[in-house]
């Protein structure tokens, strides 16, 4: 049964490559996720969303690990804090730049970066926290997840447990937003805003507070992505926005103002990215394949998959 | 019910733009801004909107009050609270939202979930069009369309008073006389004041009770509808039409110089 290959690697290989793309894709959803719901809102795109996820992440391990709380009580306090900080952000940062070129918040979110870059090695240091969510009572890692496909694949595959977390984290975000969107006043409201400032205003939406809610949203979003990452792999305060930046393609190529577009352009990325690590190397499939990926989207597509095209009657 | 006293608005603190304007809206009327380009008839109505703010404009003398309130320096929301809805113009949609959710938006100030619900009954009643398109797209509808939903979102927000920019702007002459037709209907019916600015004069004098002629950030006439049917310089420079028969000396065809008197 050994002679089943795929493009001169093992199939069952192969398959393990595609389904743990689809579940690392996922993680690049999630960070997607909150890039896509402030740029939907306010037109700026986050390029700190991934300090973001470090500094939630970082939250819920000091409110689990150094203060002993219970793992759910130190989720939603990392949440709460993450809201209180995207609202902090919004208002003290961008507010002020309403109107202003796309550059000058280009510029501002980048500064953020930095900024909570520095915060964070001060008060953690700059060790990666591993958050041990996903450990037995000795504080071992979970073991692996086998599935028995060896008859007909011509091997086992082998799926971590935290990635299929990640995978299930993802669902419930995507799926909440998208009722939230669609089916909630709030939702309509922001959505509105995200078209035309003007005129949301002539119609009474309180823009500016739209805008502070779409930051609360992201953080929200971006500590459960810091999170899950933390119980994957470890806060690590250089890996973590690195990893955040293999997301910009999949927002790219889904489109930004598309919530279902972040979510299957993760899942390409992450796919694109596992198979191009298994068949070249993983230097190739991390660093290289992704930003081909962008390049490649910017080129041909650069409204993305699903992105707004601008409605123009002829 | 508005009254809009000796007003100057000034954009970027330099451009003065309307040196000194008076109106006012009685409940129940409907009221025409008519003007030329570049006269200051969209910033009168940011003005009482409060969207001049969006712009960098600002009122700097005189002042707007909305039934003995004001509102001059208000935000755009608290005015819209209060009961004004201004339609902008150029048939601004939402437009990656259906018609429907476009009307929705507009009632999103509004606590009265019921009454939100009778009231897109009532806008789908003036333009039964629109019901047809609900679920459509609304980036795709027809220009008549895209008007008829722009007032029907102002509808929606429930306003005592409704300013209208430009409803006739790039519709067939057919279309507008049907959306003037609804609008004097909605002020009938519903009792809704509204100040209307048109660059059409022949249609808007048709409708409204009152009209006040602008030029150059000023009111350089205004009068009953009827009255300003029958002005001379109204029948010529807006309306088109010359006494017939007469023959005309090529002096008087130069009529900026009788414009420039006028506004003297």
């Amino acid at each position: 049964m050994a002679d089943l290959v795929l493009f001169g690697k093992p199939l069952f290989l192969a398959v393990q490559w595609l389904l743990t793309g689809l579940l690392v894709g996922s993680m690049y959803s999630l960070v997607a996720l909150g890039l896509v719901v402030i740029y939907k809102a306010s037109s700026v795109f986050n390029f700190s969303h991934g300090w973001l996820m470090l500094v939630g992440g970082l939250l819920c391990w000091a409110f689990f690990q150094d203060q002993g709380w219970p793992l759910w009580v130190s989720i939603l306090a990392a949440f709460a804090v993450a809201v209180i900080l995207g609202l902090l952000i919004e208002r003290v940062t961008l507010r002020p730049l309403i109107g202003q070129p796309v550059l000058t918040t280009i510029m501002m979110t980048l500064a953020l970066a930095q900024l909570l870059q520095g915060i964070v090695m001060l008060v953690w240091g700059a060790n990666p926290h591993p958050l041990p969510i996903f450990a037995d009572a000795a504080g071992l890692p979970m073991p692996p997840l086998k599935l028995p496909t060896a008859g007909f694949l011509g091997g086992d595959i082998i799926l971590k447990v935290q990635l299929l977390w990640s995978f299930v984290v993802t669902a419930l975000g995507f799926g909440a937003l998208t009722l939230f969107f669609r089916f909630t006043r709030t939702g309509l409201s922001m959505r509105a805003a995200a078209e035309d400032h003007q005129l949301a205003q002539s119609v009474g939406l309180p823009v500016r507070r739209i805008f502070g809610l779409a930051w609360a949203i992201a953080a929200i979003v971006a500590a459960a992505a810091g999170i899950v990452q933390g119980a994957g792999t470890g806060l690590d305060p250089i890996a973590v926005p690195t990893m955040a930046l293999r997301a910009f393609p999949a927002v790219l190529l889904g489109g930004l103002e598309s919530i279902p577009g972040a979510i299957v352009g993760g899942l390409t990325i992450g796919v694109v990215e596992t198979m191009t690590s298994g068949y070249i190397s993983t230097s190739a499939g991390q660093e290289l394949a992704p930003f081909l990926v962008l390049m490649l989207v910017l080129i041909i597509k650069p409204d993305g998959l699903f992105g707004q095209k601008r409605i123009e009657r002829i | 019910m508005l009254a809009i006293n000796n007003i100057e608005v000034v954009y970027s603190d330099v451009i003065l733009v309307l040196r000194g304007i008076s109106l006012r809206v009685e409940e129940g009327q409907i009221i025409a801004i008519l003007g030329a380009n570049g006269a200051g008839k969209t910033t009168t109505l940011k003005a009482v909107s409060g969207l001049l703010r969006t712009e960098l404009g600002e009122v700097q003398r005189g002042s707007i009050e909305f039934n003995g309130t004001r509102i001059d320096g208000w935000s755009p929301e608290e005015i819209v609270r209060l009961g004004i809805v201004q339609v902008i113009e150029g048939r601004r949609l939402f437009t990656h939202l259906t018609t429907e959710e476009n009307l929705l938006v507009g009632a999103l100030v509004r606590k009265d979930r019921a009454a939100v619900q009778r009231d897109l009954e009532m806008v789908y009643h003036y333009f039964p069009r629109l019901k047809d398109l609900r679920r459509k797209v609304s980036g795709y509808l027809s220009g008549g369309e895209q008007q008829m939903l722009v007032i029907g979102r102002g509808l929606m927000g429930h306003p005592s008073l409704m300013l209208l920019d430009e409803p006739s702007l790039g519709l067939a002459p057919l279309l507008v006389n049907e959306i003037f037709e609804v609008v004097r209907r909605i002020n009938a019916e519903e009792g809704t004041s509204i100040l209307l600015v048109e660059q059409n004069a022949r249609a808007a004098l048709d409708v409204v009770d009152y009209g006040y002629v602008m030029e150059n950030g000023r009111v350089v006439l205004d009068g009953p509808a009827e009255a300003l049917r029958e002005n001379e310089d109204i029948k010529e420079f807006y309306l088109g039409l010359t006494s017939v028969g007469k023959r005309r000396s090529y002096r008087e065809v130069k009529h900026y110089k009788r414009r420039k008197r006028w506004l003297g």
